[in-house]
């Protein structure tokens, strides 16, 4: 008789289970892909908000720099036009708009508020560049100088970049807790484990039918996560060492699961396994940057973060697949979270039971 | 002549509760052998023990020659143990759990079907376990214990809660299974069914063996009187304390009940009068033994 037999046969089994379980099937694959779809809509396509600026009577500099420089001038300011210079002047006082603008022959009125400086101060350094562009062109001479920006970042650095990765780690975090401790409490408590120490296959091959099976479902999640990510309205693009996220998912999953075994060594029920795994998964979520970047953080928060083995699984596939890091860069994260889960096996392995009573 | 299963003072205690206080038997190669016995009796602890699921804390054991504890990988493709009804894996058909059971004794997928047309379960080989009624699930439960072809089967109290057509049913079942040459060990809190299945019974209560013996063996051994009982009004009861080995009479306004320790004469009798409309005649049962044992009325 073969072990690896009993091992495929197990896996089969298993994976039958999982797949025709639409509640877990929803939760570890699409819920977190909607997640993916609604975070990515919403910040992927988010521009900083445009200047409002409110012409009083005809301002012809203005329209003209709108008519020279059409689509760069429309990406940052709208014009709207009003004959009623005191509406307009409160519209700015409210907040409504950034800044009146009113010409008289060639002066022009910039009107502002001080309630937000950031905002006023855009309003006139834009004010500021049409009336100098406007002025030089007057002059019927080319430009001497130009100018172009740059930004310091990878120019594709942007929203979905981040939640590809850290959606993903959330996935894998809350499919490996929730799958290994409710498998072992469910296994315990209805006697399959009585049953599988009754027969002569190895416990290993047992577990290690689970850890194969998680492990594909894994490798599902991001595959599925990739493509959409992928899709032109999100617009994720991989970097070149984005396959160093395989290995990185894989030890991310170790890790959870053996999480998970703890709980599930620990929990009598499924009830009490399951609230263990969410008191563990979402906090582990949150402060682990799955939801927002940690780049901001303040500094205790980011230390904090960093007792999460989610933390090092959403690092590290981010540098590797959002910010184009080398393939090396992920192997402390790796490191890291293999070492979770073999210390998560050892005291699973203490602390499990073959039977309910 | 070497047993399947040779005990010898067996014991185990739960904290304050000495839940198997000394238990020996013999159970030979063939034999249906019965743990009969009131929850609590140690019954399901006796059986775990033997299947070297516990370990006891004194006492001589062998299954097959081996003993059982700790895991023994030779001995347990030789046993099947058939567990509760709900040790199945989630979501997978009869067919599937059967072929996964089996693939942990290296037993071929296609050894699934026979297992099921062999406990009347081929027509739902493609529905989950979750669809299953408390019978077939308890039936399917032994087909899995049984998928190995194991020389010993051990069942735990494998008709409970189920409907008396299902009982009957399994018992149609288990019956097959004993000869077939499988040597089976049963526990139960049903007096019937063990009388009914067992080749021999030991009576089990507060961990200990009471009686142990063929269950007709029991039964005579009490030299308890029968029961012969007819609808009230047939027969006077002054006139059935007369009838020649009469010993007692009652009637509760249903039925008259004549105790005699010569039930041929007393029917012989009641035929001669033409009294016997709604006879029926009770012999002892394992239920008296226990009462007899104990002092005690027999609840399961």
């Amino acid at each position: 008789m073969s072990t690896f037999d009993s091992f495929k046969s197990l896996s089969r089994a298993m994976f039958l289970g999982f797949v025709r379980d639409r509640t877990a099937l929803g939760f570890t694959v699409l819920f977190p892909l909607m997640f993916l779809v609604i975070f990515g809509g919403i910040f992927g396509h988010q521009t900083t908000s445009r200047v409002t600026l409110v012409e009083v009577g005809p301002v012809p500099v203005v329209d003209q720099a709108l008519a020279r420089g059409a689509g760069e001038l429309h990406g940052v300011m709208k014009v709207e036009k009003s004959t009623d210079r005191a509406a307009a002047l409160r519209k700015v006082e409210k907040g409504d708009a950034d800044a009146v603008v009113e010409q008289r022959g060639t002066d022009l009125t910039v009107h502002y508020s001080a309630a937000d400086q950031v905002r006023s101060g855009t309003a006139r350094g834009l004010m500021q560049s049409i009336v100098q562009s406007e002025n030089q062109s007057a002059s019927g001479k080319p430009p001497v100088y130009k100018l172009a920006s740059q930004q310091v970042e990878d120019d594709s650095l942007k929203a979905i970049q981040f939640f590809t990765p850290s959606l993903l780690g959330w996935a894998l975090a809350s499919a490996g807790v929730f799958g290994a401790s409710q498998t072992l409490v469910t296994w315990r408590t209805k006697g399959i484990l009585r049953r599988l120490r009754l027969s002569p296959a190895p416990i290993s091959t047992v577990f290690g039918a689970r850890v194969a099976v998680s492990l594909v479902v894994a490798l599902v999640q991001m595959a599925l996560f990739l493509l959409v990510a992928q899709l032109p309205f999100f617009g994720l693009k991989l970097q070149e060492y984005w396959w160093m996220a395989i290995p990185m998912v894989l030890s991310g999953v170790l890790a959870f699961l053996a999480i998970g075994m703890v709980i599930g060594a620990w929990a009598k029920t499924q009830e009490a396994a399951q609230g263990v795994t969410q008191l563990v998964v979402l906090p582990m979520a949150f402060l682990g940057g799955s939801f927002f970047p940690l780049d901001d953080a303040p500094g205790w928060l980011k230390t904090l973060s960093y007792i999460f083995p989610l933390r090092y699984l959403n690092e590290g596939m981010l540098n590797v697949m959002g910010r184009g890091l080398g393939p090396a860069s992920a192997l402390p994260q790796i490191g890291v979270l293999l070492g979770v889960a073999v210390v998560g096996s050892l005291v699973a392995v203490r602390l499990f039971r073959w039977d309910a009573a | 002549m070497a047993y399947t299963i040779a005990v010898e003072g067996l014991r185990k205690r739960y904290g304050d509760v000495q839940a198997v206080d000394g238990v020996s038997f013999e159970v030979a190669e063939g034999e249906f052998f019965g743990i009969l016995g009131p929850n609590g009796a140690g019954k399901t602890t006796t059986l775990e023990i033997i299947e070297g699921l516990r370990e006891a804390d004194a006492g001589e054991l062998s299954v097959l020659g081996l003993p059982p504890w700790p895991r023994n990988p030779k001995l347990l493709p030789r046993i099947g143990v058939q567990l509760q009804a709900s040790s199945f894996f989630e979501r997978l058909t009869a067919r599937e759990q059967l072929q996964t059971f089996g693939s942990l004794y290296g037993v071929p997928a296609k050894k699934a079907d026979a297992m099921l047309e062999a406990v009347g379960l081929d027509d739902k080989a493609d529905v989950r376990v979750e669809k299953l009624s408390g019978g077939q699930a308890q039936r399917l439960s032994i087909a899995c214990a049984l998928v190995h072809d194991p020389e010993l089967l051990f069942l735990d109290e494998p008709t409970a809660a189920l409907d008396p057509q299902a009982r009957r049913n399994l018992w149609d079942v288990l019956q097959k299974i004993n000869t077939e040459g499988r040597t089976i060990v049963l526990t139960t809190h049903y007096m019937d069914e063990a009388e009914i299945l067992c080749d021999r019974v030991a009576i089990m209560d507060r961990g200990t063996i009471l009686k142990l013996g063929p269950p007709p063996v029991l039964v005579r051994g009490l030299d308890a009187p029968a029961r012969i009982s007819i609808a009230t009004g047939v027969l006077a009861a002054d006139a059935a304390r007369r009838l020649p080995g009469a010993d007692e009479v009652a009637d509760d306004g249903v039925s008259l009940v004549i105790s005699t320790r010569d039930p041929s004469a007393v029917v012989a009798a009641m035929a001669a009068e033409n009294a016997l409309t709604g006879v029926q005649i009770r012999g002892a049962t394992l239920e008296d033994v226990f009462l007899d044992l104990t002092g005690r009325e027999y609840r399961a």
